[in-house]
């Protein structure tokens, strides 16, 4: 009898080809656009997680001030020493590497062409602390950074920006008044998480730019690189403690510095992104809905349609649960088809949408699962009500109708 | 038009000119006793049938007619298990049709009824064959049954070579023969035609008359039939005229109409010399008959075993 009731259904639909097509539309447009959502979500938190790591794992921050917030300043606080990143090195156990950091915007000029950048201060261990890789020649030596000599590594837009196709390795760059030879080249990185280049950079021993750009004895920044399976969370609150030492910070005082872990960070981003994968995949729900509204409505115009068939086949013989199971049946091959046809098509939305966005394309059977199955629900729920009607017609008023 | 070529595919095979079967002094097919039908309640109360008695016997062509507002269309409905009678009995073979559900009512029509309408009622961009299949996929024959079975009926309708045309490729001559053939197709015990040539020209009616006359003279389905036309009334060998939810008159031969030819003589050759229309083959309901005063009998089983 099911497989009866199918094969009338189906042959409704292919009698009413450009109908059951509109029908579909609202769940084919639903589906995809769930489907499309949540993948292209999940593909960003992806990226997100990628990105934040690119920044360097189990990396905790150490920067002068209290925590951003509301009244609070981070202002007047006390920058930090070379010798507190010597002290952590020193006095902290499971740590890794210490990068102390200071920051300067430059211009940078290679014969004719010049270049606004930034400019790292650091010691060979910042390209641990902060994941880079080298695509060409070396980091400093501990000579170079002891020495404080004009030597730096770049990273690949300058690079790009300043001697195009050539190998920079072994150039010169002028930054003021000094030049300064290029001994490596950072490998790519790409965007940051935040949208800045992260590959618009130059790293030089510290004491070369404290010597020649900024001036001074003060360090920034301090990058600590915690060791793999050592909590990051022990890790930092001996550094804050280490560092209320250092500062002479009383008992009753707050921090005038913070410390940062890129693990709470990337949490707190992908939390984010996760929300929004919600609340987007909440939004085209919606629309899926709505497309089983309209499944509804052109179930129920088509009782009303087909009035005088449904006549004929009561009057045939045909049991009001065979009415009743055809067009249910109709509603479900017809929202499942269109959920078919969405997944397809979310599929290929997702994988084009995820390459222009660059971001990973993620397969996700759980939320594909449930789009098909929830449009086939649809169809069950909203096809009920028209079959119903359409079953319990009385014959001859059926046949009667115009 | 031969049965006998069709006859081999039928689900329900019914050969012309086989020995009639049924059983002397057996239960009428149909049995009106006492028929009320009251419409609406209170004030707007209209009785459309006021106690009617009728007795149809197998392989009868009856003629119903009367002005409109007679009752002849509700007495019809009810003939055809469509509607149920407010007071009264129907018996169909002895069973008690007031007494069946809906469903029950359903399944009699689906294994002994055929519909032929007015206005043909196909399935619209549905093509002939599957138009004429509709009913033996509801009676759930298998693919091959089905296709066998509608081109059989087709064809004994006249319309070979018609399967893949759809009702607006068709005349309304040839929508009705495929009604027809859906009505025949699972070899109804009785046609129930409501006006069958209302909407057709003169000429095309005759044709369906006589294709109508012919299956009830060779497959011995009893026929009864709404018309309002004298001389569509002229091929039954019975006419029954209601007036005012009564049954106004009831004879046989129909009165002699203005001259109907060599055709119409022959139709109305007295009953005794042509050869008794074959019982139709009833099978028992799927279903048991509550209160039911006989049971379907199987009436010429073993001639339905040698068809087999």
């Amino acid at each position: 009898m099911l497989w009866n009731a199918l094969l009338l259904s189906l042959r409704e639909i292919r009698r009413n080809l450009l109908r059951s097509f509109l029908t579909t539309l609202g769940i084919v447009i639903g589906v995809s656009a769930v489907i499309t959502m949540v993948t292209l979500g999940n593909g960003a938190t992806l990226a997100v997680k990628q990105q934040i790591a690119s920044l360097g794992s189990n990396l905790l921050i150490v920067r002068p001030g209290q925590r951003l917030g509301p009244g609070r300043d981070s202002a007047g606080a006390a920058n930090f020493k070379v010798e507190d990143a010597q002290a952590i090195r020193d006095q902290i156990g499971g740590i890794k590497a210490v990068a102390p950091v200071v920051n300067k915007s430059v211009t940078v000029v290679v014969q004719a062409s010049n270049w606004s950048t930034s400019v790292t201060g650091s010691n060979a261990d910042y390209f641990t602390t902060n994941n880079w890789r080298l695509a060409g020649g070396r980091v400093f030596y501990e000579s170079e950074e002891r020495a404080g000599k004009a030597v730096c590594v770049i990273g690949n837009t300058v690079k790009r920006e300043l001697f195009g196709a050539q190998n920079p390795v072994g150039g010169e760059i002028r930054i003021k008044q000094f030049s300064c030879e290029v001994i490596g080249l950072l490998a790519a990185k790409g965007q940051s998480s935040f949208g800045s280049d992260q590959d618009d950079t130059i790293v030089m021993p510290l004491r070369t730019v404290q010597r020649r750009l900024t001036g001074n004895q003060d360090v920034r920044t301090l990058m600590v690189s915690v060791k793999d399976g050592v909590s990051s969370d022990k890790a930092q609150r001996q550094i804050e403690r280490l560092m209320r030492e250092r500062r002479h910070i009383g008992d009753n005082e707050d921090d005038n510095f913070n410390v940062m872990d890129t693990k709470q960070i990337a949490d707190t981003l992908s939390g984010t992104t996760q929300v929004l994968t919600t609340l987007l995949g909440a939004v085209a729900a919606v629309s899926l809905l709505v497309g089983g509204i309209g499944i509804m409505n052109i179930m129920l115009v088509s009782v009303t349609e087909r009035t005088r068939e449904i006549g004929i086949r009561l009057a045939i013989g045909a049991l009001e649960r065979e009415v009743l199971s055809q067009f249910l049946i109709e509603a479900v091959v017809l929202s499942s088809l269109g959920g078919l046809i969405g997944v397809i098509l979310a599929t290929l939305a997702s994988i084009g949408l995820s390459g222009l966005m660059h971001i990973p394309y993620l397969f996700n059977p759980g939320i594909n699962l449930l789009s098909f199955a929830f449009s086939a629900a649809i169809g069950v729920i909203f096809g009920y009500f028209p079959a119903r009607r359409a079953a319990s017609l009385d014959p001859i008023e059926a046949l009667r109708h115009e | 038009m031969n049965a006998k070529s069709s006859a081999g595919a039928s689900p329900a095979p019914v050969l012309a000119g086989e020995a009639p079967t049924l059983p002397t002094g057996a239960t009428p097919l149909i049995r009106l006793q006492g028929i009320t039908k009251t419409y609406g309640q209170g004030q707007a109360e209209f009785q459309a049938l006021r106690g009617v008695d009728l007795t149809v016997d197998s392989g009868e062509f009856v003629a119903v007619m009367g002005p409109s507002g007679s009752g002849k269309s509700t007495v019809m409905n009810i003939l055809g298990c469509l509607d149920v009678p407010s007071s009264g009995a129907y018996q169909f073979f002895g069973t008690h049709v007031e007494r069946l559900s809906r469903p029950q009512r359903a399944l009699l029509r689906r294994h002994y009824l055929g519909f032929v309408f007015q206005g043909f009622n196909l399935l619209a961009r549905t093509s002939a064959q599957e138009n004429v299949e509709l009913p033996l996929l509801y009676r759930g024959e298998s693919a091959a049954a089905r296709h066998a079975a509608a081109r059989a009926a087709l064809a004994q309708v006249g319309l070979e070579g018609r399967e893949r045309n759809t009702p607006a490729e068709l005349s309304g001559g040839q929508q009705q023969r495929v009604a027809i053939a859906r009505a025949i197709v699972t070899r109804p015990s009785v046609l129930l035609a409501d006006e069958p040539t209302g909407n057709l020209d003169s000429t095309t009616s005759h044709e369906i008359m006589d294709l109508i006359a012919q299956l009830n003279r060779e497959l011995g389905i009893t026929v009864l039939m709404v018309t309002h036309e004298q001389e569509m009334a002229a091929y039954a060998r019975r006419v029954v005229l209601f007036k005012d939810g009564l049954v106004e008159s009831d004879f046989s031969p129909p009165p002699p109409g203005e001259g109907p030819g060599e055709r119409e003589r022959l139709l109305r050759t007295p009953l005794a010399s042509i050869p008794s229309p074959p019982a139709p083959l009833m099978k028992p309901l799927p279903f048991g008959i509550p209160g039911g005063e006989g049971s379907f009998e199987v009436v010429g089983a073993t001639s339905r075993e040698g068809a087999a």
